[in-house]
């Protein structure tokens, strides 16, 4: 194998790893903050690629398309958290479980009725068709590519916000702890919904640019949910830095297992046997990495600070 | 207890069996009706409707009703369905079926409630071999056969180095067996992916690096179309030329539109095979739903009217299976591929295309290059011990 195939599945694997991250960041904040463990959290995600997708296509403009799809889950998620979430802060992790898988199968149902049961096709826009040569010989998809300048960026974004700004400031005061924030004369509920439009919107991001490479289908949001969770679980619950660090590490280590896993199993077994081994091994890796990182460190990489 | 006994009575002539020369027939069409394998399963129900509608809504003469299924492509799904099926909607008939992992998982019980069923797609080796059954007939090919005429094209044309990918199932490992049955070039690779994949870029970087002369896939519905785009995509659509089999169809060609152009693919009819009987079809389908029937449509529209010329040949007395089979042994239907027969397994005896997926005014459509096989029998017909009807 060459080092130019190293480099392209590196790059495969760190933009599948940002689309996680977005999904990731917003759960991990949840969490962290609240200490609500969010299943709706995918439907949020599949709801941002149909409206993404179907308003796209009938106004040719995917500016009008993203900025209907991020104000759609923002308008969500605020009434998503004031109606439902409210009920649940104070409840079990289970009581939040059981509810916002309810609510997953409700949208799920909900997009077949809105959009109906076959799955939507989305569109690359036409700027981002095409590929750019990254190294000269070396052409790469342009959509590709714009996914991890955009995940990057989000990223940096989010990182200022939550390290320099007031209101990461009360953030991170609102995770560590509610009570005295609160005594303190921060608005928390204020923050709380602000917190999950801000997640809504990371999820309804990685959900539109999700569009046109995975397919627009009710019930798209559940696989990528559960990674999302592994990445979570990987990073620590509740850390940015750590959803960042584990979600580019799951990205990568599932691309890498699907492209060289089956030729490295080939060097020491039969072909026949690695055409089967291969696989179905590599489809379990970053479970076999969660199952060793939690072993050795259970409460991931990098845990939240202490309440 | 009187009232008790009339009702119990009443219940039983309910649940009481289609009597002899059947005052109506049901039957039962399971196939993909969510998610992205519904691009093929819907012009399979809208075509199995437009035949209901031409029969006008009568089956051999007698009045007739099809109950559809969504299987979701899921086999305990469409186990579900069958049960309903045969238990509650007393179906006389059982058809459509997209997916070979839902009709392995049918099977058995369909056979043992002797209950005729009609595959309009999915045709496994195990069922056109040593499993084979008097009561299953078949409208479409048996799984290998397109990717078997794919085989004998490229080798005909002399095309070697061949980068060989499927999804990892039941269809996927037959297609495979199928095109190297009979490719006698050099395969460079075979991948089988996970079934309902969608994101195929690590796949398709390590096809780049391969750089092998042609591609041959089989990745039918949703998963051909993110493959084919995705493939476009990554600029190699133009580089490596891509041999498909039920991947780039008139199902996916909405979604691909440009990706596709180019493609070469093979099967057993496209919506541009020149047949009387097919352009008559294509034009009543283009009315009434508005787009372009796939072969998964066109071979949904012989099961129905496969079923009419049977009931008609035993004049509505569906109780005489022998009868009955017999008489859709025969394929006495005026198929959209013209005239088809019967193998012993009870798959059909037909000819195989290869398609070109052209530009054609604003869409794209697959026109049919060059007959591949004439009047081709399916590899597995030989391991059929054809049950005798009881």
């Amino acid at each position: 194998m060459s080092s130019l195939l190293v480099l392209e599945q590196l790059l495969n694997g760190v933009q599948f790893g940002i689309m996680l991250f977005l999904m990731a960041a917003g759960l991990t904040l949840v969490f962290g903050i609240m200490n609500l463990i969010n299943l709706a959290h995918g439907s949020v995600y599949m709801v941002g690629a149909y409206v993404c997708a179907s308003t796209f296509a009938a106004t040719g403009s995917v500016v009008v398309g993203i900025a209907a799809a991020i104000a759609a889950s923002i308008v969500i998620g605020i009434l998503v958290e004031t109606v439902v979430f409210r009920a649940l802060y104070h409840r079990e992790h289970l009581d939040q479980v059981l509810a916002t898988f309810g609510l997953t199968l409700v949208f799920n149902d909900g997009v077949r009725v809105v959009w109906g049961s076959t799955a939507l096709y989305a569109a690359v826009p036409a700027f981002l068709s095409g590929q750019v040569a990254i190294l000269p010989g070396f052409l790469y998809p342009t959509y590709r590519l714009a996914i991890i300048v955009v995940g990057l960026a989000v990223g940096a974004l989010l990182s200022l916000l939550i390290a320099r700004t007031r209101v990461g400031m009360l953030i991170r005061a609102g995770a560590s702890n509610r009570v005295i924030a609160a005594a303190l004369g921060v608005n928390i509920t204020l923050l709380y919904t602000l917190v999950f439009a801000l997640g809504a919107a990371l999820a309804a991001l990685s959900g539109l640019m999700a569009g046109p490479i995975f397919t627009v289908e009710s019930g798209m949001g559940d696989s990528i949910l559960i990674l999302a969770f592994v990445v979570i679980v990987i990073g620590g619950l509740g850390s940015i830095r750590g959803a960042f660090v584990a979600s580019l590490l799951v990205g990568v280590i599932d691309t890498m297992g699907r492209a060289f896993l089956r030729s490295l199993l080939a060097l020491v077994m039969a072909p026949t046997v690695a055409d089967n081994a291969g696989p179905a091994l590599a489809s379990m890796l970053i479970y076999l990495v969660m199952a060793v990182i939690l072993f050795l460190r259970p409460q991931g990489l990098f845990p939240a600070r202490v309440r | 207890m009187r009232a008790s006994l009339i009702a119990a009575a009443a219940a039983l002539a309910l649940v009481a069996g289609p009597v002899l020369g059947a005052d109506k027939i049901k039957i039962g069409f399971v196939t993909t009706l969510s998610g992205p394998e519904a691009v093929m399963g819907n012009p399979m129900r809208d075509s199995a409707d437009l035949a209901l509608d031409m029969l006008g809504g009568k089956i051999g003469g007698v009045p007739a009703e099809i109950v559809y299924g969504d299987d979701q492509q899921k086999p305990d799904v469409g186990r579900q369905i069958i049960e309903k099926f045969l238990e509650k909607d007393r179906v006389d008939f059982i058809t459509g079926i997209l997916g070979s992992n839902v009709l392995l998982a049918i099977y058995q019980p369909v056979i043992k409630s002797k209950t005729i069923i009609i595959s309009a797609n999915s045709g496994p080796h195990q069922i056109a071999g040593e499993m084979c059954s008097p009561y299953f007939f078949s409208t479409a090919t048996q799984n290998d056969e397109g990717a078997e005429a794919m085989g004998q094209y490229m080798t005909d044309a002399k095309i070697t180095d061949v980068y060989a990918m499927a999804p990892n199932y039941a269809a996927g490992k037959d297609m495979i067996a199928g095109f190297k049955r009979n490719f006698k070039g050099n395969i460079s690779a075979e991948v089988y992916t996970t079934f309902g994949q969608h994101d195929y870029q690590a796949e398709i970087s390590q096809i780049r690096a391969a750089n092998p002369k042609a591609v041959f896939v089989f990745y039918p519905g949703g998963m051909g179309i993110q493959f084919v785009k995705q493939y476009a995509e990554a600029g190699l659509k133009d580089k490596i030329q891509l041999y498909s089999i039920y991947t780039a169809d008139e199902a996916a060609i909405p979604a691909l539109q440009d990706a596709a152009a180019g493609n070469y693919t093979a099967g057993n009819w496209s919506a541009d095979l020149d047949t009387p009987r097919s352009r008559a079809y294509v034009a009543a389908f283009r009315k009434k739903y508005g787009y372009t029937p796939a072969n998964y449509g066109a071979d949904s529209f012989d099961a129905i009217f496969l079923i009419d010329s049977a009931v008609k040949a035993v004049k509505g007395d569906l109780a005489d299976k022998k009868a009955l089979i017999a008489a859709m042994a025969k394929a006495d239907f005026p198929s959209v591929r013209g005239d088809l027969s019967y193998n012993v397994n009870h798959f059909p005896i037909e000819n195989f295309y290869l398609f070109k997926i052209v530009k054609d005014g604003e869409s794209y459509a697959l026109k049919p290059e060059h007959t591949i096989f004439t009047n081709y029998k399916d590899s597995y017909a030989k391991d059929c011990k054809m049950p005798a009807v009881e």
